[in-house]
């Protein structure tokens, strides 16, 4: 069975406006590279330069950011529920 | 003035350029867009004899100010008292403090005034005629007070449990008022959502990079009330961690540009929160950036009550570049920092000023600002915006009928107790 992974708003340009799509590896890593392997360009969205999520992306697996589980390491099993949400700015 | 010395937007994480629209997010990496100055302009334009012979408000460094014109908003806002107040640094031991008190600012008796007025006169230039905001209360309050000024409409939304007479303050000048159920930070998702669909001049979301700027403002005053000399210590009240990271950026570039002297030591900066709502005390008191966002703040510091602070790691990065420290006090040392300050110095501040002060106390005993340290103190709110809060503490005062007898045997007794 394979995991969903929301795409936000922003990033639909480069996943051809699909606001979901699925993925069957077993990190937050891994499904990085998978994602980019089907819609090049969009690991440098979400990645900086030096291999770190970058600063104002939040990666969440089932409503916990991952930078409070195991970063890129994070485990992801099927009907875990992967979202990937740009920083809200404000306040 | 006609010349313009702000150049564009630029993110602020990968130095994209931007036009000077309202928008506020790197479409490529999603982070902050800041204003661009042309510094080498404004150097060569401004120096303290010119800077001196002005209006005193906050516009007087309207060349760092993301403007294109003229101001057109909030006109009379800044240049508040810098109180030397020396009872308090008697009481807190420690050498010196100055009180900046924008518990007095122009119209809405808090530093929101300074943003304010700079969001509203950009987004008059750039055509809006609603103009908005998320906001824990004192933003709304002045973005209501200087929309009605200018001729705005205006839709300010807060959390539904905020303290009564922050509400009232918004609904005075005709502004439409939104309770949202929730904690501040549902409140700026569903603005998120609002900007984008209704194309309003929300002041804290498209306009945040306008907006942002003029909390520099407080920098630079400080600076030149203390005789254009940078202050050792600053203490900031940390909500997004916009106005510390803004402090920072004015005591940079008023060396930058030449009104004062490239400085040996960068003047130390620290930050104030509430323990109720602390992730970005509690990131620096790790040593780290990395802000741990509150789900659930709790605190009657509520304008300090944003869980997931916008500029948190931008903040504490600030503090520790600067070699400052953060502290987080609860709600009774909140309301221990009112009276403090009340009774020291005469400044009745709201729960963010209990919270600068008190946190100010712990950095002095516990030797971060050292002794002999001069110290300045943000004080950001005025005490009745926030009066509940200390309402409970106060009691009541003693009512007696109009006999000279009666207030002389209230005076005994006065004298007694004192002597007990």
């Amino acid at each position: 069975m394979s995991i969903l992974v929301s795409i936000p708003t922003p990033l639909r340009t480069l996943t051809n406006n699909l606001d979901t799509v699925e993925t069957d590896v077993a990190t937050i890593g891994a499904m990085i590279d998978d994602l980019e392997k089907r819609y090049p360009g969009i690991k440098d969205r979400l990645v900086d330069p030096q291999g770190n999520i970058r600063r104002f992306v939040n990666i969440y697996v089932n409503g916990e950011d991952v930078r409070f589980l195991e970063n890129q390491e994070t485990p992801i099993h099927a009907k875990d529920e992967v979202s990937i949400v740009p920083a809200i700015a404000g306040g | 003035m006609g010349e313009v010395f702000f150049n564009q937007l630029k993110c602020r994480e990968c130095g994209r350029p931007y036009p000077k629209k309202a928008i506020h997010v790197c479409e490529y990496d999603f982070g902050p867009l800041e204003a661009d100055y042309d510094y080498v302009k404004i150097a060569a334009h401004i120096n303290r004899g010119v800077i001196e012979k002005r209006p005193t408000s906050m516009w007087r460094y309207r060349e760092l100010l993301p403007i294109d014109g003229e101001p057109t908003v909030g006109l009379k806002t800044g240049f508040t008292p810098l109180v030397q107040a020396g009872n308090l640094a008697r009481a807190l031991g420690v050498r010196e403090v100055y009180v900046k008190n924008d518990t007095v600012n122009h119209p809405t008796l808090s530093f929101k005034d300074r943003v304010v007025g700079v969001a509203l006169t950009r987004a008059k230039e750039l055509g809006f005629h609603i103009v908005a905001c998320a906001s824990t209360g004192n933003l709304a309050n002045s973005v209501a007070a200087n929309a009605a000024a200018a001729g705005l409409e205006s839709w300010v939304l807060i959390p539904s449990d905020l303290e009564r007479s922050k509400i009232l303050n918004s609904l005075v000048y005709g502004a439409n008022v939104v309770g949202i159920r929730g904690p501040y930070d549902a409140v700026n998702r569903l603005c998120s959502e609002i900007a984008g669909k209704h194309g309003w001049g929300f002041v804290n979301v498209n306009l945040r990079p306008y907006y942002a700027e003029g909390s520099k403002t407080m920098g630079f005053e400080i600076v030149e009330q203390l005789g254009w000399r940078l202050p050792q210590h600053t203490v900031v009240p940390m909500a997004s961690g916009s106005l510390l990271t803004k402090i920072y950026k004015a005591y940079q570039e008023l060396q930058k540009v030449g009104l004062i002297p490239e400085a040996a030591v960068q003047p130390v900066i620290h930050g104030a929160q509430a323990t109720g709502c602390s992730p970005i005390s509690a990131a620096v008191k790790k040593n780290s950036d990395l802000i741990r966002p509150e789900p659930k703040p709790n605190t009657i510091a509520k304008s300090l009550a944003i869980g997931t602070p916008a500029d948190g790691y931008y903040a504490s990065r600030a503090i520790q570049s600067t070699g400052g420290y953060a502290e987080d006090v609860s709600d009774e040392e909140i309301i221990q920092g009112i009276r403090l300050l009340a009774e020291t110095e005469g400044i009745f501040a709201e729960t963010a000023g209990g919270v600068t002060t008190a946190c100010a106390k712990k950095l002095i005993e516990t030797g971060k600002i050292p002794p002999d340290a001069s110290v300045v103190l943000c004080i950001t709110g005025h005490g009745l915006k926030t009066a509940d809060a200390v309402d409970v503490v106060l009691g009541q005062p003693r009512c007696i009928a109009p006999h000279l007898k009666e207030f002389d045997s209230l005076l005994a007794g006065a004298s007694a107790s004192a002597a007990a």
